[in-house]
């Protein structure tokens, strides 16, 4: 009996363990989230914060699946994604600009302004109408004015911006489209539609610490979201879609740290964290710690017993590891307050290996000439770039003046892809593929006129100057240590972001600075005065004329006084002339 | 959102006894509304009309504070401030001096920023003309049960006001607007609040029914601004809408103070010019309209005793099996950049256009010079 009643517990429970476990399966096949945050201090006493979430959701769209269930992929984007048949999107929002020589590279780059690359699956009969459509839309997510976005400044690179995610080998350039505002704001109100893409919001976990009081007071803050198709699994037979959303904020160490070199969650955030978003099935705090060995640089503390390393830009990296998702974490207080108080302020300068510079010379405002550097630090290595620059139609550049110079002589590119603008229709996309050589400098310069516009199409504010987007510059970076060609689930986000082919190099984006390029601006008062003038002078010359012309004069006595008047009266009664 | 809101706040109302129930249900519906939507803009550019901003950003936080959603504001800013780089405190608007009160807050969402506000656009919203791929949240889709609250400040003249230093509205194209709007459908009550200088001047040509109009100022009067912050360096609000926020940071959802009350905000004394208003339009006596008739989200609450039966039952979609087991390719990611692919690239396939003007007069010219030197009759033996 007492068997019978074991056995039939026992068949009891594993039923319920695998109704359990089945239930447990549905759920996380619909998707994972990872969250974490990256924070580097810098040489310069700045401290560099990334924060990346990562949904993945296990749906095949490719293949054409509706979709109506949402759990942790947001409902709008993903209704986005399979209206406008969208293969892969890339948006950023950034306020600043990245200081490559002071701050090293940024884990994910992006270019001052708003910047959009959509890929379109194949099956998009008409690219240009569905770019329209979804740049609307998406301005409408964003709160961000992308509907400025047409044909006067969407590019189609023929080479840069190869997808991110995974495909089926063929990447026609003609289902690409790239365009770049330069000159938009990023507020509160881009952030606010941002933190509600997050599955948890900014109400637990990581995002708390996402109060746009401390985030835009900063020297750099960029938030963007990228979706793309990633593999399933190793084999990578099949692909869900992963959405990332980055932030990246340099807090600048006087501005936000009164000068004192210690940093803690609460002074860069105003925030500290008290749990992990329950939704996160990771969600980790990564310290850069590769320059503090035996914390003779800085101290960190808590301290953390978890060190992990990962080969991130080029390099191997070390990183203090806080795990959000363990209680232990939070200790006693229940919640974590991370403080890097600097020792000592000594260190190796950062050598970037690639970094670039742009500028406009010449006076007046007829020419330029744009001038385009391209540093190469490396001792002995050269490697390839492809620059891709991007004129607005209104600066006619003169390509025939185009130079590419390196260490004095002339260097000529391996490809060169350039359509000229036309007015009103299309801007310039310049193109090239440069070897830069080891240690150098490359020059890359080119001459242009301003164009006047029509009075009409002048901005409300045009004496504050016209904006040419940044350039795009996309290389393949040797590396000091092996890098990893296989990107796995378990790696850290921040070096899983550009995918890698061979293992001596990385792939490495550099935007350069956007510039402001006066134009010839009208006197808008003059039509106002040119009505005025003109209306006096027809006035007065007509007006006058006409007087003369037309006026009869006739000769009036004044009136005579009262004696005289009775004078008169008697001389007429006399009949005799009056006086 | 702002259903359940206010079925909230009107949960207190549900007494027991029903009679109680029809008589306050009576009151509840004298109105004829069944949505609030609100349009505030800000007209005016660059960092010395911070004011203009403030302006606007306290009425959209009064306005979302009483239960307007977001989706049913739509809120046009022409100059970013907050963000704006000489602002010593970002992300943040203050109202009052001292820093006292953000009115920027930590969830705004602006509709139309920066270049966007424009006469046109303006004007597109109200009448709701607007191209089809305009997203909803940059829409004004009010019905005929839907009271509007139109609020706008800037710089404005006699009979007009000046958007973003370029263009200007006329107050006879606004009249024209409403008229528009109301033919249309489009509202069922409009209260119209002006606050730039000669505010009188914008609403002295409205003809259409329902539109009740106030202004800060005058014909001949300038409307002053309030109090200059001396860390930022810019005069913080106007006075008339400044004294409209303290006015409307007493408001509650349930508040019953009606628009009498609202007239008599910021006296002389205060505002230094005469507020004015217009009721001759509105239908009904301004002493019966409430505030949050306009300001609020207030929505009817039918109470019903029946129960109502869900037609099926709503099932799970299950994900069909892929099908096609035999088509998996296996994908990989792209490289980057390959230099050996890019420098052996075939030309980019260009489109075939037909040719144009300049290339069929030159072939039409050679023709006709051939044929002249050769003549016709020759043309045997050269083909």
């Amino acid at each position: 009996m007492a068997a019978h009643r074991c056995r039939y517990l026992a068949c009891l429970l594993l039923l319920f363990l695998s109704v359990i476990l089945v239930t447990m399966s549905q759920e996380t096949t619909l998707g994972h989230e990872q969250h974490e945050l990256v924070i580097r201090p810098l040489h310069s006493g700045d401290i560099y914060a990334s924060f990346q979430f990562r949904t993945v959701w296990e749906t095949d769209f490719m293949k054409g699946n509706k979709v109506s269930h949402y759990r942790l992929f947001p409902k709008s984007l993903g209704q986005v994604i399979s209206k406008f048949s969208v293969r892969e999107l890339h948006i950023s929002f950034t306020q600043g600009y990245w200081r490559t020589m002071q701050w090293g590279q940024p884990f994910i780059p992006s270019p001052p302004g708003a910047e959009l690359w959509v890929w379109f699956q194949d099956s998009v009969t008409d690219v240009d109408a569905t770019w329209k459509e979804l740049t609307n839309v998406l301005s409408g997510i964003f709160c961000a004015s992308l509907n400025f976005i047409d044909s006067t400044n969407t590019l189609q690179p023929s080479a840069s911006f190869k997808p991110l995610g995974i495909g089926n080998g063929t990447t026609d350039h003609r289902f690409l489209r790239y365009a770049t505002l330069p000159r938009e704001i990023v507020c509160t109100e881009n952030l606010t539609p941002w933190k509600k893409l997050l599955p948890c919001g900014s109400k637990a976990g990581l995002a708390v610490l996402l109060k746009s009081e401390k985030l835009f007071h900063s020297s750099f803050h960029s938030q963007s979201v990228h979706i793309r198709p990633v593999c399933q699994d190793r084999q990578c037979k099949s692909s869900s879609w992963e959405l990332r959303q980055a932030l990246n904020v340099v807090f600048d160490l006087h501005t936000s740290g009164q000068s004192k070199r210690e940093w803690s969650l609460f002074k860069m955030f105003s925030r500290t964290l008290t749990e992990a978003c329950p939704l996160a099935s990771s969600s980790k705090i990564y310290i850069d710690v590769t320059d503090n060995p035996q914390e003779e640089q800085f101290e960190l503390s808590p301290a953390t017993p978890l060190l992990s390393q990962a080969v991130v830009l080029g390099d191997r990296r070390t990183f203090s590891v806080y795990d959000l998702t363990q209680q232990v974490t939070f200790g006693t207080v229940r919640s974590l307050n991370l403080m890097i108080r600097w020792k000592s302020s000594e260190g190796d300068m950062l050598r970037p290996l690639l970094h670039a510079e742009r500028y406009v010379t010449g006076y007046g405002l007829q020419t330029g000439e744009i001038h385009t550097l391209m540093y190469n630090n490396h001792p002995f290595r050269s490697f390839p770039v492809l620059l891709l620059d991007s004129v607005p139609w209104y600066l006619r550049l003169y390509i025939h003046t185009l130079k590419v110079i390196s260490k004095g002589k002339d260097n000529n590119p391996s490809y060169i892809h350039y359509q000229p603008s036309k007015d009103r229709e299309r801007p310039h996309l310049l193109e090239m593929l440069l070897q830069l050589p080891p240690h150098s400098v490359t020059e890359v310069t080119v001459q242009f006129e301003r164009a006047l516009l029509k009075w009409t199409e002048y901005t409300p504010d045009p004496n504050h100057g016209f904006y040419v987007g940044s350039s795009v510059i996309s290389s393949l970076v040797p590396s000091t240590v092996a890098m990893e060609t296989n990107i796995t689930m378990e790696q850290p986000l921040f070096s899983s972001f550009f995918p890698c082919k061979e293992e001596s190099s990385y792939f490495a984006r550099v935007y350069t600075e956007p510039l402001l390029v006066n134009l010839p601006t009208p006197d808008f008062s003059m039509p106002y005065n040119v009505i005025c003038l003109t209306c006096t002078v027809v006035a007065v010359g007509y007006g006058s004329l006409y007087n003369l012309l037309t006026r009869s004069f006739q000769v009036e006595e004044p009136n005579p006084g009262l004696a005289k008047r009775i004078a008169n009266v008697i001389r007429r009664m006399r009949g005799v002339p009056p006086l | 959102m702002s259903l359940s809101d206010s079925l909230a706040v009107h949960a207190a109302i549900i007494f027991i006894s029903p009679r109680f129930v029809q008589n306050s249900a009576g009151q509840f519906f004298s109105s004829g509304h069944t949505n609030n939507w609100a349009v505030l803009v800000c007209t005016s550019r660059f960092w010395f009309n911070y004011r203009h901003v403030a302006n606007t950003l306290s009425v959209y936080r009064s306005v979302k504070r009483l239960g307007i959603p977001d989706s049913h504001i739509v809120l046009m800013l022409a100059d970013d401030m907050a963000c704006n780089h000489r602002n010593p405190k970002p992300a943040t608007v203050f109202s009052h001096k001292n820093m006292e009160l953000n009115v920027y807050g930590d969830d705004v969402e602006v509709d139309y920023r920066g270049y966007e506000v424009t006469v046109e656009n303006f004007l597109r919203v109200l009448t709701g003309r607007l191209p089809p791929s305009t997203p909803r949240s940059k829409r004004l889709l009010s019905d005929d049960r839907s009271n509007i609250l139109i609020y706008l400040t800037g710089h404005g003249g006699n009979g007009f006001l000046k958007f973003q230093d370029s263009e200007e509205i006329s107050n006879v194209e606004l009249a024209d607007a409403f008229e528009q709007m109301w033919q249309k459908r489009r509202y069922n009550e409009l209260l119209f609040i002006i606050d730039t200088c000669q505010g009188a001047s914008m609403y002295e040509r409205f003809y259409s029914p329902n539109i009740m109009a106030l202004a800060s100022s005058q014909v001949g009067e300038d409307s002053l601004s309030h109090q200059p912050d001396l860390a930022i360096g810019v005069h913080l609000m106007d006075r008339y809408t400044f004294y409209l926020l303290e006015f409307l940071e007493d408001i509650h959802p349930s508040s019953k103070t009606n628009m009498n009350d609202l007239f008599k905000v910021c006296p002389r004394s205060l505002c230094v010019s005469t507020p004015g208003h217009r009721t001759d339009l509105f239908l009904r006596n301004p002493e019966s309209v409430l505030i949050t008739d306009f300001f609020g989200s207030v929505r009817k609450v039918e109470i019903t005793t029946e129960v109502l039966n869900l037609t099926h039952p709503i099932q799970r979609v299950e994900g069909s099996p892929v099908n096609g087991e035999s088509h998996r390719e296996v994908y990989s990611y792209v490289d980057q950049l390959p230099v050996s692919e890019i420098i052996h690239q075939k030309p980019k396939q260009k489109d075939w256009h037909p040719p144009d003007g300049f290339i069929l007069g030159l072939w039409t010219l050679i023709l006709l010079v051939f044929f002249k030197t050769y003549g016709i009759k020759h043309l045997k033996h050269i083909f």
